[in-house]
């Protein structure tokens, strides 16, 4: 169990040189840094006038839809991983099986992959 | 204390607290910042358990898409604080009961956990998988022992497409598209007229 977690400690210690930068660079600019402060420099600046409104704003839904068909087939591939590591490690005589359950998983997602390219819902207008 | 108990605790630590900051942080984009790193922490204990591949997975599917979804959604919603903060006493009986119901049943589960132990008396015990990787040991079930469960998360990601596709896509009408095909099938005869005209009479059209 500790020689499979040794395999992370690169990890660690990346974590805790990220940590230790980033600490460092907010104390040192806490300490060391001059200060004046003044409202005019958090303003948001809009070529010489004041912001008309807030940066907070409705925007379209169609980011949604790509983010949300983009979930959808990262998931395909996350279940498309194990089963490309294992296949051929499986018995012989359930190899065909698990090769057509893995091809009927894709043939269902190829149908929604088909309508959602005839409905246009991958374009941009 | 060894090095793994201390990062057990530190994970475990960090997870917790960003929990609670996910729902007491007041700008909801910060929340959502707040649940990244509870899932980054929550994978790290992935990994201490031996199961990588769920971490990997709750990186890549968790912090990779729908993270970002919810930043979608919370950028999208046109935050009003104090339209938010209107209704909190209204509510406070529905969110009470909910909170308090869920209590109960943790409670209950922890009761019966330490009283009977996790798995039940007559559960089969699970194949010993300790020298296979970890993406090997789910794949060598998943896609023959646990196939309709497998086929039924293939229609739910279907329906979830479709769901998606249905509710939010809407044609636009007035909007000039570009059709490349169209373009690249002109031929100088359909795209142009070539027009004898006399001198000095001009063209009609």
């Amino acid at each position: 169990m500790n020689g499979f977690l040794l395999q992370y400690l690169p990890i660690v210690i990346f974590l805790g040189i990220a940590t230790v930068l980033g600490l460092g660079f907010i104390l040192a600019a806490a300490i060391l840094a001059p200060k004046a402060p003044d409202p005019e420099k958090l303003s948001a600046y809009e070529c010489g006038f004041n912001a008309f409104d807030d940066a907070r704003m409705k925007f379209d839904v169609r980011f949604y839809l790509v983010s949300i068909l983009f979930i959808i087939f990262d998931l395909e591939v996350a279940f498309l991983f194990p089963w490309a590591v294992s296949l051929m490690k499986l018995p012989q005589e359930v190899q065909p099986f698990a090769f057509w359950s893995m091809m009927t998983f894709l043939g269902v997602l190829t149908v929604g992959f088909i309508y959602e390219w005839k409905k246009g819902a991958l374009e941009w207008e | 204390m060894d090095l793994q108990a201390i990062a057990f605790y530190l994970l475990a630590a960090v997870t917790v607290i960003s929990g609670f900051l996910v729902i007491t942080a007041r700008n909801p984009v910060h929340s959502v910042l707040f649940l990244i790193m509870a899932f980054f922490t929550a994978a790290g204990l992935f990994v201490m358990l031996g199961a990588e591949f769920l971490a990997m997975l709750l990186i890549v599917v968790y912090v990779g898409a729908v993270a970002v979804l919810f930043l979608f959604v919370v950028m999208m919603l046109d935050v009003d604080f104090t339209q938010l903060r209107e209704g909190f006493a209204r509510y406070l009986p529905i969110g009470m009961a909910v909170g308090g119901v869920l209590a109960v049943e943790m409670v209950m589960v922890a009761v019966t956990v330490a009283a009977n132990g996790a798995a039940g008396k007559n559960a089969a015990p699970a194949a010993p998988v300790a020298d296979l990787p970890n993406a090997e040991a789910i794949g060598r079930v998943l896609y023959t022992d646990y196939i309709y469960f497998f086929q039924a998360a293939g229609l739910v990601l279907l329906v979830a497409m479709i769901g998606a596709i249905v509710l939010t896509l809407r044609r636009r009408p007035g909007v000039r598209r570009q059709n490349i095909g169209d373009q690249v099938a002109r031929t100088p005869a359909s795209g142009m007229k070539i027009v004898q005209i006399k001198s000095g009479e001009g063209l009609s059209e």
